[in-house]
């Protein structure tokens, strides 16, 4: 077994990183075809007028795993999925807040 | 090794038909998983589930698992038996090596690299691949936040060791924890995840930063907020009182007829950043005791000379 201390530098995913379509499909290992159903569905609102000036914000990128988990793990569809990324939103806030009381 | 129970991890009798161990399955996945649940260990037993499911589901593997016999106990140490891998064949016979699964070294033993447990676009024996992506969620202060600071990860990492056998790596990251990150923000670090296969990319690691609780501090995005206690003659007359912030203390300016509940908000004071949150502070007005008859006096005599009715929007009269 090896051991190695390795220092990395990461980037944070804050408002500042945007994704156009093909760096969200790189980045969330995924097909614009679902980009394009996940759009579709509401589950994901890029800026911009047309699919070549679509941009993600970091929000997009999360909601995307996540969805693709729920499809994988627990046959969840887009539908589904949508309901339960909101719910989850929102529970993360609230949790969030309780945390702070 | 340790033996592991599969039908236990999944609640399920041995009897099970396929139904029902599917049924368990998917009521536990839906309790564990990691991006639903907020079970402490659900990563840990979201993966074990997994793995149990991945055995049982599986008519062949089953049956194999089956005639190991069920007289161990979770747990218990195991090693497999001598003609296993001529009986049932799992094993890694395969060309193109092994394939890292993330599972248990039982798993590993008893059926090898076995067949995609992983989500599409992860490992496949023998083909090139991309590693998965990893999540970690990590705890800082919120001091590290507000001065930067490096955290250690450590992180299991199934990989090949020259003879194409499955190792687990624990690989420890000292990571840089940038000054001015928010709770909930994703810290994402490229080819730090789950290895690829046969030359295909690494995943990637994202850490999701939460903050501990602090004795005095809020934190919402950027912006930070404190209670400050003040005494009431501070809030009545008004004054420079020292004020805690991330950055040390500040000295800070309360305006004369504060109430209970006045807020303040200084600008720049908060997290870090372009633009720097604010660090808001809602007076809260402590009541001075009277332990003695002199202290008594002087709140007699307020009564006397200021008398006030505080409940008067109610409706009460005194």
């Amino acid at each position: 077994m090896k051991k190695e201390l390795l220092v990395v530098t990461g980037t944070v995913m804050d408002e500042s990183v945007q994704f156009s379509l093909v760096e969200l499909c790189e980045c969330a290992k995924t097909t614009r075809e679902q980009v394009f159903e996940m759009v579709e569905e509401g589950i994901l609102e890029p800026e911009g007028a047309s699919i070549h000036t679509w941009r993600f914000d970091t929000r997009a990128l999360k909601r995307v795993q996540i969805a693709i988990r729920l499809q994988h793990d627990l046959g969840v569809n887009l539908p589904g999925s949508a309901l339960v990324l909101d719910l989850l939103e929102e529970m993360e806030t609230l949790r969030r807040q309780m945390r702070d009381f | 090794m340790e033996y592991k129970d599969y039908y236990k991890i999944m609640g399920v009798d041995r009897k099970a038909t396929p139904e029902e161990i599917k049924r368990a399955y998917r009521k536990l996945a839906r309790k564990y998983h990691p991006d639903v649940s907020k079970e402490k260990d659900a990563e840990a037993k979201f993966k074990e589930l997994g793995e149990a499911y991945e055995v049982l589901k599986d008519s062949k593997k089953r049956e194999a698992y089956d005639r190991i016999g069920q007289n161990w106990q979770e747990g218990q140490t195991f090693t497999p038996p001598p003609d296993w891998q001529r009986e049932f064949g799992f094993g890694t016979g395969f060309a193109g090596g092994g394939q890292a699964t993330g599972f248990s070294d039982f798993f590993e033993a008893l059926f090898g690299g076995g067949f995609s447990p992983h989500r599409e676009g992860a490992f496949y024996r023998g083909f090139q691949s991309q590693g998965e992506d990893q999540q970690v969620r990590i705890l800082i202060d919120l001091e590290d936040a507000y001065h930067g600071a490096s955290r250690t990860v450590a992180l299991n990492t199934p990989e090949l060791d020259a003879q194409g056998r499955i190792v687990s790596n624990r690989k420890t990251l000292n990571i840089k924890i940038p000054r001015g990150i928010q709770a909930g923000q994703r810290i994402r670090l490229t080819g730090q995840g789950m290895p690829g296969m046969q030359g295909g990319k690494n995943g990637d690691l994202y850490l999701e930063v939460e903050f501990n609780k602090h004795r005095y501090f809020q934190a919402k995005g950027k912006d930070v907020s404190i209670e400050l206690p003040v005494t009431p003659w501070e809030a009545a007359l008004g004054g420079s009182v020292p004020v805690p912030t991330l950055g040390g203390k500040v000295e800070v300016k309360i305006p004369r007829g504060s109430q209970s509940g006045t807020q303040l908000r200084l600008k720049g004071r908060g997290l870090p950043g372009e633009t720097p949150g604010d660090q808001l502070v809602t007076l809260k007005i402590v009541t001075p005791p009277a332990p003695n008859e002199a202290a008594a006096a002087l709140y007699k005599q307020m009564a006397e000379l200021m008398p006030m009715n505080p409940r008067q929007n109610m409706g009460i009269d005194r």
